[in-house]
């Protein structure tokens, strides 16, 4: 997929060029953004560094657990089959958390777990709506903290950094609620279809 | 304000807890560090490519092109490419969102929106290829179509909530 992507994505440049007329512009560009990346990189190593410090500190503090099991209870509703199996609701929790906090290296295999034991309550068989729920709620962002922008916003010389805070939740709320509901709906239109 | 807070909060909250508080937070740190060094050869390889692509003049083509349906909704044009990007690639969605907001300016309303839908998107063809494999599942169904509800919303949403707050 990324050979596919990167490939035609220098492709398309080379082509445009050729097209507009461009092509000494496209040639500093090579250059340019092998440099931007260096630079790109140093520049957010620092905050990446403090926010994945303070990260650690959370998840060994005991913090994140706390957040984990205020998050058991609304989730639950959103995954009914998944309710009654204790531990299966602890693994989404603890995925949605990580989600929240951002720490990505720690969603994805506690996602996975949570994937299977859920796939597992439905006997491994077809592709249940609940599995696939939890699969859509995995595609949408809902960082508490985003970080990464913010570090990008930072080495570019913004003024306030975090100040897009309110204005990533307000749309990763809407996020999420248009991708679970699309699913509910999607889910609801193929009922005749899927035993 | 509230991120200075949440940081003392935190260090406080592990302190109280008991936390070997400084090597915990050092350990992190250097887990970070790993991680900003980590993605310096594939930032290498997108920047570079998405900077090409810039320079061609195809990222302001395609934006002129999609400028009626994304006006509408009051995406920038600056952005349509991201929002063709983000889906697919995760780091070439940062290397080309750090260079919409490089060119267009970190704190303009196109650099703005941008950042948002970074923050509010998530790499979602790769998530669903992830799940998907891991669990050996047939067939998809709606996951693909749902994702891309969930996107389009974010990137939508994106351009309204920056209106909105800021």
């Amino acid at each position: 997929m990324m050979n596919y992507l990167w490939v035609s994505l220098m492709a398309l440049a080379c082509i445009t060029a050729g097209i507009t007329g461009r092509m000494a512009e496209v040639s500093a560009a090579v250059t340019d953004g092998a440099q931007q990346a260096i630079t790109l990189c140093l520049s957010i190593a620092g905050l990446m560094g403090l926010w994945s410090g303070m990260m650690e500190l959370m998840q060994q503090s005991g913090l994140c657990e706390k957040i984990t099991s205020v998050l058991r209870r609304p989730l639950s509703l959103l995954f009914r089959r998944a309710s009654h199996d204790r531990e299966t609701m602890e693994c989404i929790a603890a995925n949605v958390t990580a989600n929240l906090l951002g720490l990505s290296n720690a969603a994805t295999p506690i996602g996975l777990r949570a994937a299977d034991k859920l796939y597992d309550l439905y006997g491994r068989r077809g592709t249940p709506d609940e599995v696939l729920a939890f699969v859509v709620l995995n595609t949408t962002s809902i960082q508490l903290i985003p970080t990464t922008v913010a570090a990008v916003r930072a080495s570019l010389g913004a003024q306030q950094p975090f100040d897009i805070m309110p204005a990533v939740w307000g749309a990763s709320i809407c996020s999420v609620l248009a991708g679970l509901g699309a699913a509910r709906l999607f889910a609801h239109l193929g009922k005749g279809r899927e035993p | 304000m509230l991120v200075p807070l949440l940081i003392a909060f935190v260090g406080i909250y592990a302190l109280a807890k008991g936390t070997d508080v400084f090597p915990v937070f050092l350990r992190g740190a250097e887990a970070g560090l790993h991680t900003a060094v980590g993605i310096l050869p594939t930032m290498i390889a997108l920047l570079t490519a998405v900077t090409m692509l810039r320079a061609s003049g195809f990222i302001d083509l395609a934006g002129q092109a999609m400028q009626p349906v994304l006006s509408l909704v009051g995406i920038p044009s600056d952005c349509t490419a991201l929002v063709l990007l983000k889906p697919l690639s995760g780091s070439g969605g940062l290397a080309l969102g750090q260079e919409i907001m490089r060119s267009c300016g970190v704190d303009s309303y196109a650099g703005r929106v941008a950042a948002v839908m970074l923050g509010a998107s998530e790499t979602s063809m790769y998530t669903i290829g992830i799940y998907c494999g891991h669990l050996q599942l047939k067939r998809t169904r709606y996951a693909i179509p749902a994702a891309c509800v969930a996107d389009l919303t974010a990137f939508i949403s994106a351009a309204v909530c920056v209106r909105w707050l800021g």
